[in-house]
């Protein structure tokens, strides 16, 4: 089970990405994680946020590039060494992490964590075989 | 088999042409030796007369004309006629501080008007057309020329003019449009707003004519797609005429000179030797059938090639290939000739667009070259890897196209300017 990641494309000129962010509160999208990358001459941010599909057409609307990526979002049990054990999962298992970032929750026990690999539906397995939950689309969106 | 504007001329046979340049070079260099102190003293100096010119086989022995020379004779210094003659100017744009004036009586706006009116029927133009103009109007050639060849074939013509791209959109989709006629980089930013908005259905251009600046194959397709038509090519420069002194007809591989008019030759631009058919080298003309402003042995600076083989078109005229542009675009980079065209080639090659620019600069006595693209979605990847991938694969081509190093920078969409005239592709900030 994945869930929709949007990513946009910020070139590197002062002010992009506070433009963009204005836009996205305009519209009242509602943002649950963010990550961004950078380079020396331009920057990817990431995000998730309520109604991908919608939040995707207002950025472009606005003047951007941006795409949906699926990736995982994972339940890691909030112990020490909880993450080296599920990154371990995957990366025993030969699949590549491209990134990874945190992503607040309301739960207490499990922490969760947006996992980009190079291959979703092998790491799924893997995962479901050490019995880590992945959360669905309806976890995060809901209040 | 095309149709044509004035078959008798555009399908004559090559002695016919021949027959015709050779009395008109022969009337027109006694004309301008008679009435013109500045080409008299040219050809006194060359030790020329008017009797040794009896043929186009002649025609070597004549000076050339260079812009320094229409620099040294401005303002009338070339006028070949009695002012009162005259009734038009058109001019350059002068942005490079060497602005050039042309002149035209009666006789002459009315045969630019057939080379244009040959150019449209080329491109596919009846009088049931409705031929969309939207090169500048007014000093500048390309309005005037295209409008002046459109009202010779009969066409409805509308008058746009550049810019406002809104409202060319809006006259495209309700007067019908089928013919649209600017320079390729507005042809694209048409396209592109075109696109935006969805009205590719309520567009109705069958053939575009775009000229006044280097544009390459790669563009012509883009071109094509986006705007769901067929792009030919038209050169010209004010300096002979305007657009129209040689078009492209249905075959789309180089353009044909109208040769009644303007007497085309090749030569080596360092030894000033003519070269033969098939041979790079600098475009010169003569035109023969002019009044007001009939240009001698005009070096262009454009670098092309010349070919005399027969046409699928049914056209006997001379062919030009798409010049590789005007030596005055190319750049010396780090000591290697690159030209905006070469780089605009990869990048369409690569899956980037045809909005670019080119930053020149020194850094520690060393040139640099920077390519500004922007980003596309096709190009966009949410991770760096995968965009560095494709830029490294740009970084590459360009190295093999050009021979140099250009370093990539990547721009968010639209960031580059729009051009709704001639593109500024080159910013040059060597101070040398």
């Amino acid at each position: 089970m994945t869930i929709d990641q949007i990513s946009v494309f910020v070139d590197n000129k002062p002010g992009r990405l506070v433009e963009l962010l204005e836009v996205l509160s305009q519209s009242n999208v509602d943002l649950r994680a963010m990550s961004m990358a950078d380079t020396a001459d331009f920057g990817i941010l990431r995000m998730i946020a309520d109604n991908p599909e919608n939040a995707k057409k207002l950025i472009a609307d606005a003047g951007y590039v941006t795409n949906i990526t699926q990736v995982l979002a994972v339940a890691v049990p909030d112990v020490p060494g909880g993450l080296a054990k599920v990154l371990s999962y995957i990366s025993n298992a030969g699949i590549s992490i491209e990134y990874m970032y945190v992503f607040i929750t309301h739960e207490d026990e499990n922490a969760c964590v947006i996992v980009r690999v190079d291959d979703n539906e092998k790491a799924e397995k893997v995962l479901e075989a050490n019995n880590i939950r992945l959360f669905s689309p309806s976890d995060i969106y809901k209040d | 088999m095309g149709n044509y504007f004035q078959p008798e001329i555009e399908c004559a046979s090559p002695e016919k042409i021949k027959e015709i340049q050779d009395k008109r070079l022969a009337d027109t260099v006694r004309r301008v030796y008679n009435n013109v102190q500045y080409y008299k003293n040219m050809m006194d100096d060359a030790g020329v007369t008017p009797d040794d010119i009896k043929s186009t086989d002649d025609l070597h022995k004549l000076p050339f004309l260079t812009k320094a020379d229409l620099r040294n004779a401005y303002p009338y210094g070339l006028l070949a006629v009695p002012l009162s003659d005259a009734v038009r100017i058109q001019s350059t744009s002068g942005t490079t501080g060497k602005r050039v004036v042309a002149f035209y009586t009666k006789h002459d706006l009315d045969i630019w008007d057939d080379c244009c009116a040959r150019a449209l029927v080329a491109a596919g133009a009846t009088k049931n057309d409705v031929v969309h103009v939207s090169y500048g109007y007014g000093l500048f050639t390309g309005g005037a020329g295209l409008n002046g060849g459109s009202h010779k074939l009969g066409s409805l013509t509308l008058p746009m003019s550049s810019g406002n791209t809104d409202r060319q959109v809006q006259f495209m989709c309700d007067m019908g449009s089928t013919i649209l006629c600017c320079t390729p980089s507005y042809a694209e930013y048409i396209g592109e707003t075109i696109c935006e908005r969805g009205l590719q259905d309520k567009i109705k251009l069958k053939a575009g004519i775009f000229g006044a600046e280097a544009w390459s194959e790669e563009m012509r397709k883009d071109i094509e797609s986006k705007l769901g038509l067929k792009a030919y090519d038209i050169y010209g420069l004010t300096e002979i005429i305007g657009p129209g002194v040689s078009f492209e007809c249905e075959e789309q591989s180089g353009m044909h000179i109208n040769e009644d008019h303007f007497i085309a030759e090749i030569i080596d631009p360092v030894t000033e030797k003519v070269l033969p058919y098939g041979e790079k080298g600098e475009l010169v003309f003569t035109c023969i059938s002019k009044e007001a402003f009939p240009l001698i042995r005009y070096r262009t600076r454009d670098i092309c090639v010349l070919h005399r083989e027969k046409c699928s078109c049914g056209r006997t005229l001379l062919k030009m290939e798409k010049p590789m542009g005007r030596s005055d675009d190319m750049l010396i980079i780090r000591g290697v000739n690159v030209f905006p065209s070469q780089i605009e080639t990869v990048l369409l090659n690569c899956g980037y667009t045809a909005n670019y620019q080119i930053i020149v600069d020194r850094v520690n006595h060393s040139d640099t070259l920077d390519v500004v693209v922007e980003m596309t979605p096709e190009m966009f990847s949410d991770t760096v890897k995968q965009i560095s991938m494709h830029e490294k694969k740009l970084v590459d081509a360009l190295k093999s196209m050009l021979g140099i190093y250009a370093n990539v920078t990547l721009a968010a969409p639209k960031s580059i300017e729009r051009s709704e005239g001639k593109a500024v592709r080159v910013i040059d900030k060597r101070k040398i």
